[in-house]
């Protein structure tokens, strides 16, 4: 199971000088088991803190984040992370990078191999396996990035605008892969990004946030079947009242 | 890639070039000009006594107990400059125990150590290894603690939502691979370093071979051209150890940073 609950959370960073920015204010937020969530806002909304938090790698200032009814506060393998940036350690070959949350969690090293093979497998780089990092295009590192956090067999999956560095034709590619690997692998997958095209195309809900303090502003469903027609009426309907809800508090 | 080739070629000659320039000239210089073999040795009285010493087997020896001198200290240097340097970067607070103490102690010359060296460890071999260590041992320390300190926070924390949460895995898988081509730096500074202290750790006598004690042994017999002969084993060797370093680090250990530029 992935029910996530976020209930009242806060959190509040301090200055040098002692002076406040309340980057989330009174969060709160269900999300159901296996839903794909998205997270949209201007920069500095508090999106990225708020994954940050629910991933463990951050500490609300107050409020808590249940994970199935469990109080969650530091990172396990239960919860799995793409970052933006790339994230692969550079030292390791593919294959080694994806094995390195299965070793962790105290599997040998066949066993992490044998697992890693299977999400190499699953976002289709087995030709690189023996590379290194450096060697792969930038969209090929997330890929593996997202193998990597899925080799923990994760309940849920914290994505911090993956794909926001690659180019728009890899970045469409990656959508429809990570759709298909949501449906093969029955995770819960909250993803944050700046792109009303790829908040529209993936969702299941949008979650619309507003800067300063970083506040939910308006929850969107979007109950559209997948794989959604880009160009649709309906897509570019729901793009437009996302843009206008986003607008209206640039205004503010 | 022919022009690459050709190239190369080309630099291997001009090489080679000047190298036979510069013996030809010292020969020059030293048969027609300086006329006096204590002053400036010539090339070939060089190359006979390398003969010699090849051919006594006193070179042997020499190198054996010079590699030991510095092997004792770099493996010192190593085994304690690590961990200092390891807990420095890592633990937050650790920086501010050992960085005064290592602030006082660094810009001591380490030829200052030598009369403490000879009262702790008398005439040995330890007593040279640890007038090395102290040359070798700070740029260890430092290149492992800026390394430890400029790991990236990405790497850590993409490490932590694995489940690799405790500080001696974190270290293990993350720091310290991510940290190696800066203590591979170090190591190699203090290496240059070490190799520099040898000959002023041996010359004080803590043993009757070692190619900086030859240095000062051929220098009180007047003979220097067997002083040209250590001085110029003393570069090649450093040099040697050097390459063969690079050779293992660089090219083995440390691949993965091709195409990274740091």
């Amino acid at each position: 199971m992935g029910r996530l609950t976020v209930n009242n959370v806060s959190r509040t960073f301090y200055k040098g000088n002692g002076a406040p920015t309340i980057a989330l204010s009174d969060i709160t937020l269900e999300i159901k088991d296996k839903e794909f969530v998205c997270f949209i806002g201007p920069s500095g909304c508090g999106k990225t803190t708020l994954l940050r938090i629910i991933a463990g790698l951050d500490t609300p200032t107050s409020g808590e984040i249940l994970l199935d009814g469990t109080k969650i506060s530091v990172p396990d393998a239960k919860r799995g992370m793409v970052f933006q940036e790339y994230s692969l350690f550079p030292w390791r070959t593919v294959i080694d990078n994806i094995a390195f949350g299965p070793q962790m969690q105290g599997k040998n090293k066949n066993e992490s191999l044998k697992i890693a093979e299977k999400y190499l497998g699953l976002v289709g780089l087995e030709q690189f396996k023996n590379s290194y990092p450096y060697e792969l295009s930038g969209g090929m590192r997330q890929r593996v990035a997202i193998a990597r956090a899925l080799a923990n067999d994760p309940k849920v999956l914290i994505m911090d605008e993956p794909f926001g560095a690659l180019d728009a034709q890899t970045r469409n590619i990656l959508q429809h892969e990570l759709l298909e690997i949501w449906r093969k692998n029955n995770i819960t997958i909250l993803f944050v990004t700046h792109s009303m095209d790829e908040a529209v195309f993936l969702a299941d809900r949008i979650v619309v946030m507003s800067a300063r303090p970083g506040k939910i502003v308006d929850i969107i469903d979007v109950d559209l079947p997948h794989l959604r027609d880009r160009t649709a009426p309906e897509s570019n309907e729901l793009r437009n009242h996302v843009l206008k809800l986003l607008a209206k508090e640039r205004e503010k | 890639m022919k022009i690459n080739i050709k190239n190369a070629i080309h630099n291997r000659e001009l090489e080679a070039i000047s190298l036979l320039t510069v013996i030809v000239m010292w020969q020059l210089v030293a048969d027609l000009l300086v006329k006096n073999k204590l002053f400036l040795p010539s090339f070939i009285d060089v190359v006979l006594s390398f003969l010699k010493v090849i051919k006594n087997g006193a070179l042997y020896t020499d190198i054996s107990v010079s590699l030991l001198h510095f092997l004792i200290g770099m493996f010192l240097a190593f085994v304690i400059g690590l961990p200092i340097g390891i807990i420095m970067g890592w633990f937050k607070g650790a920086n501010h125990i050992f960085d005064p103490v290592i602030e006082i102690l660094r810009p001591i010359p380490p030829l200052a150590w030598i009369p403490f060296a000879i009262i702790w460890f008398g005439l040995t071999h330890q007593s040279a290894g640890f007038v090395v260590f102290i040359g070798a041992v700070f740029p260890i320390i430092i290149n492992t603690y800026t390394g430890f300190k400029s790991v990236p926070v990405v790497y850590v924390e993409a490490a932590k939502v694995l489940g690799c949460m405790r500080d001696q895995n974190l270290i293990r898988y993350v720091a310290l691979p991510s940290a190696l081509p800066s203590i591979a730096a170090g190591i190699r500074i203090a290496m240059g370093v070490g190799w520099m202290c040898l000959v002023a750790a041996e010359m004080f006598g803590v043993s009757n071979n070692g190619l900086g004690y030859k240095i000062w042994w051929h220098y009180h017999l007047h003979q220097m051209d067997f002083v040209l002969v250590y001085m110029l084993l003393l570069g090649f060797l450093g040099l040697l150890i050097d390459r063969v370093f690079r050779y293992y680090v660089d090219d083995r250990l440390l691949k993965w940073r091709l195409g990274i530029v740091m």
